[in-house]
């Protein structure tokens, strides 16, 4: 039940994107179109969800019992990151080339999500035990794909719209992030955590 | 003339914030005041000076095909400097920006500017070129912060400057209002820009 809850409040209250403010460049680089926005979320989903699980292990097995959290912490968890993703890339290259094809090119640029970073620290900050985070990777990237792939949903129909000069691109993007936003806050009274 | 454009380029013509949109995760999280905007602004020109200097300074040793692990690891060492630093000895900002302070390690500004710049020049011309799109950064974080700050609290700094009678819009403080307030700034300097391209041309 209390997977659950955190499931939930990872998904809508405390958004990744919209409140957390992680992972904002994919949030306005890959969002033009709806499919392809949707596969970076798939993508970010499954590395989140593995290198919550990656980054738990090494915090409890190797960092804690030698004493090196403290300043080692950002060092690993940013080289496990970017082998797991290397390692992801190789893997579904070799066993699954649709899959491959589909979430190939975005892998790279998952590395420097930091939504990815942000995530093991604040896991490891919070405490969570190894289920509690695999759930809490887990609830981030469905709210991740959820909001990038609304942000898409949006910016496709914004195309015919008459947007002034200025505004274009970017700038409209970002209001409609602080409308989503705050749409989103509405959430918040859903569950007391 | 040359050098001094490596240093004024990063203030306005390819500034990281408004001209470029690198780093945009801790530009929209921290600004909920000036003082945020201002230390995060500092720690980022700290971390980006160090990675400048140690990559231009190894760019002959380090192989490229594992460049970019190597810069990482350089930029996650500053980080880690900053980080205890910033813990140690400015322990009430520390707590403010929290998780940001970890996160300059995955900013793109600093790998950008490592690939970029610094892997291809001096350390001198590299050095200028930290200082100027750290500065750049921080003015935009601080002028960020010190929008969202008066709108939403009255205050600059800390300081009230409106009297009793204002009604402060919270709006401007939550995450909502930093989406807006970078939205309407970028568009504001759009609108400048284009304007003096029609003046000119």
């Amino acid at each position: 039940m209390e997977l659950l809850l955190l499931f939930i409040s990872t998904v809508l209250i405390n958004n990744f994107v919209l409140s957390r403010f992680l992972g904002i460049c994919p949030f306005l680089g890959v969002s033009k179109k709806l499919e392809v926005a949707f596969s970076m979320g798939l993508a970010a989903t499954f590395v989140m969800t593995l290198s919550a699980i990656a980054t738990w292990l090494i915090q409890h097995y190797i960092l804690i019992p030698f004493g090196m959290e403290r300043f080692l912490q950002y060092v690993a968890f940013i080289l496990v990151i970017a082998s797991l993703v290397q390692f992801v890339e190789m893997f579904l290259k070799k066993t699954s080339p649709a899959l491959y094809q589909s979430l190939g090119i975005f892998l790279p640029l998952i590395t420097t999500n930091c939504a990815i970073l942000g995530l093991a620290l604040l896991s490891a900050l919070n405490g969570y035990g190894l289920v509690t985070s695999t759930v809490f990777g887990f609830g981030a990237g469905v709210g991740f794909t959820m909001a990038i792939s609304a942000m898409a949903g949006l910016r496709e129909s914004m195309e015919f719209g008459d947007v002034p000069e200025p505004f274009k691109g970017v700038p409209i993007t970002l209001i409609t992030a602080a409308i989503m936003s705050m749409a989103f806050m509405g959430f918040s009274g859903l569950i007391a955590m | 003339m040359k050098t001094g454009y490596e240093f004024f380029k990063g203030l306005w013509d390819e500034n990281p914030i408004f001209r470029l949109l690198l780093g945009m995760c801790p530009t929209l999280a921290v600004t909920n005041a000036a003082m945020n905007g201002l230390s995060m602004g500092l720690a980022t020109t700290f971390v980006l000076l160090g990675s400048n200097i140690m990559v231009a300074a190894l760019k002959n040793v380090i192989p490229d095909k594992v460049r970019i692990p190597s810069y990482i690891i350089i930029i996650a060492t500053f980080v880690t400097i900053a980080d205890l630093g910033l813990a140690a000895f400015f322990p009430d900002i520390y707590k403010v920006l929290g998780l940001f302070i970890p996160l300059i390690v995955v900013n793109c500004i600093i790998l950008a500017r490592a690939e970029a710049f610094a892997s291809k020049n001096t350390i001198g011309t590299s050095l200028l070129d930290a200082l100027g799109m750290g500065f750049g950064f921080t003015w935009a974080l601080t002028l960020l912060g010190s929008i969202r700050e008066i709108m939403g609290m009255g205050s600059i700094f800390g300081m009230q400057i409106f009297g009793e009678g204002f009604v402060s819009w919270i709006i401007f403080i939550l995450p909502p209002g930093a989406f807006l307030t970078l939205g309407l700034l970028l568009g504001l300097f759009n609108a400048m820009l284009n304007k003096k391209k029609t003046q000119c041309g």
